[in-house]
């Protein structure tokens, strides 16, 4: 298996903990981006867990931050903090919040949880890295409900009227939003069109293809002066059967024997 | 004010070139010097308020300190979540500047009255809140705010009171508030660019025998409490005055550190808009007469207060 896989099962399974002991929801966003996140920190991302604020890190924003249990396990696994801290999400008195908060996790930039704040966080620290002639790049991770917010989009206008081709979003397209599906919700077709039209360059992958994310993921800037985006298609609870391609698991907290099957499922893949 | 603001901001820059001012599309002929000298430093993120904020929260995230610029609510209102979660929670350099404080827009309607913003901002934390009275206030409290790492927001007005310094020592400081007239009867605090109208009210208390301080209370958050509590144990009456709802903002703020400290003032009374929202047309000078924060009014109720 190779590292990035042994990253992304390792991490939906602490999630999956997490969110039962915790009595947490957003299992099904968290299982839908596991596997973006393992290849970003396995593969792609330039980062010192030693030295989580060296100046010359890429800076990942976790924008759809309902799903900080991921980051918070992908952090722990790759170093940033002990792991047997993860047990304390979600428990009265931690500071690993239920939504991405930077204060005391060494590893979150920043703090996320409304949607539709970290593109537009991204836009700021792309333009820095512009003004000061860095090389770093800013990767952004995006929920797909999450361009239902205005706010996303004066922040696609500002990076591309500013050629910020070190910024790169990445879109978890699981289809899926909180109450129903993003085609009932709030259509988003012709979703890579309107990211064209704006003028990014964009390119779509399977979301839970850990060669194409690596490959297209190694390719940014897709074109000079542009900026990026990734559109994954991916699975909603994306690892476990029954949770998979539902809205049920937006929400639900994983207990009994749902816990005890889910668990199951992770641990034999 | 956005004249010094901008005059005493260029300054800065010419000093220190990691200074940006980021616009929401706003401030017409006032930037174009600004712009020309320093076009690196100048950013215009069209009519997007949230992407403004959240741009240079990540900018000041990177080292920046970036000041972000419009007018009335649409710099705090509009964007005042990512103002809460980004620029304060992370405790980033942003500074707010909001030029058109109360109604200083006051013929453009409601959308252009910046009549809650200082309750609304106080009431976050991690964010300092200064509201000039002035044009020395002004240039001076730009270059304070630059000093303070952390999230503030400036509240400049299209009115100013005469501000000067009391001497060329005098120097000014966030979180301390200045005595512009010493009294001994009552002492009206004041917050903003109507310290005009309570100059004069002050000439009319005067000629009647009423001996009335003033205390301009430019930082909002953190209040000068000792001020406010020698104010009251040496005048005995303590009267608040802002072009603002009387809901929070500096009344409220005065009352609650009063209140807080077991200071009880003897006369006890809060200016400001105490009626909804103004659906009529008029000028700042108008409105203000309208909803008697006017000079005359000020002294008219001043004078009422202290014999009831």
């Amino acid at each position: 298996m190779s590292a990035a896989k042994e990253l992304a099962k390792k991490v939906r399974i602490h999630a999956l903990k997490m969110a039962n002991s915790g009595g947490a929801a957003h299992t099904g966003s968290s299982f839908s981006i596991a596997d973006i996140l393992a290849v970003l920190y396995t593969d792609i991302l330039q980062k010192n867990s030693q030295d989580p604020n060296d100046d010359q890190r890429d800076r990942f924003v976790l924008s759809k931050g309902h799903a900080a249990a991921v980051l918070y396990a992908t952090l722990a696994e790759t170093g940033f903090f002990p792991i047997n801290k993860l047990s304390t999400h979600y428990q009265d008195g931690s500071d690993l919040c239920g939504h991405a908060s930077h204060r005391g996790i060494p590893g979150v930039e920043v703090s996320t949880g409304s949607l539709g704040h970290g593109l537009n966080l991204a836009t700021g620290m792309a333009l820095a890295a512009k003004i000061d002639q860095k090389k770093h790049r800013i990767f952004t991770l995006l929920s797909d409900g999450e361009c239902d917010e205005g706010s996303t989009w004066e922040a696609v206008l500002f990076a591309a009227h500013h050629h910020l081709d070190n910024l790169i979003a990445i879109i978890d397209y699981n289809k899926i939003q909180s109450l129903d599906t993003v085609a009932d919700t709030l259509a988003l077709e012709p979703f890579a069109d309107k990211w064209r039209s704006f003028g990014w360059q964009v390119h779509e992958v399977d979301g839970h293809n850990h060669h194409q994310l690596q490959s297209e993921l190694s390719s940014v800037p897709l074109e000079p002066e542009c900026p990026s985006v990734i559109i994954c298609h991916t699975v909603k609870g994306k690892g476990v059967s029954f949770m998979e391609n539902t809205v049920l698991w937006h929400y639900r907290i994983p207990k009994g024997d749902e816990y005890v099957t889910a668990l199951k499922e992770l641990e034999d893949q | 004010m956005r004249d010094h603001f901008i005059q005493r901001l260029t300054s800065l820059v010419q000093r220190d070139p990691n200074i940006l001012l980021i616009t929401g599309d706003l401030g017409f002929a006032v930037f174009d010097d600004f712009r020309k000298d320093y076009p690196d430093n100048f950013i215009n993120v069209g009519v997007a308020e949230q992407e403004m904020i959240g741009l240079a929260t990540g900018l000041a995230l990177e080292g920046k300190t970036t000041f972000t610029y419009s007018i009335a609510n649409f710099a705090t209102l509009r964007c005042l979540e990512q103002i809460r979660n980004d620029a304060a929670y992370h405790g980033a350099n942003v500074n707010v500047v909001c030029i058109g404080g109360g109604f200083s827009y006051g013929p453009l309607g409601i959308s252009h009255h910046a009549t809650e913003d200082l309750t609304i901002l106080r009431s976050i934390p991690d964010i300092t809140v200064v509201a000039p009275c002035g044009y020395w206030e002004t240039m001076e409290a730009t270059e304070a705010i630059v000093k303070i790492k952390g999230t503030c927001y400036l509240r400049l007005d299209k009115s100013a009171g005469a501000d000067k310094p009391h001497n060329d020592n005098e120097i000014f400081q966030i979180g301390k508030a200045r005595k512009i007239r010493e009294g001994s009867d009552c002492t009206i605090i004041v917050t903003g660019g109507i310290l005009e109208e309570v100059l004069l009210a002050y000439e009319t208390l005067t000629s009647e025998g009423i001996s009335t301080r003033i205390l301009n209370m430019h930082t909002i958050k953190p209040i000068d409490e000792s001020a406010i509590m020698t104010a009251c144990a040496e005048t005995g009456a303590i009267i608040t005055v802002e072009e603002h709802t009387v809901y929070g903002g500096l009344g409220g703020s005065v009352a609650e550190v009063l209140m807080y400290s077991n200071t009880v003032p003897k006369k006890f009374l809060c200016i400001g808009l105490e009626a909804g929202f103004s659906s009529i047309v008029g000028s700042q000078a108008y409105l203000r007469q309208h909803y008697r924060l006017d000079a005359s009014s000020i002294a008219e109720r001043v004078r009422s207060l202290l014999k009831g």
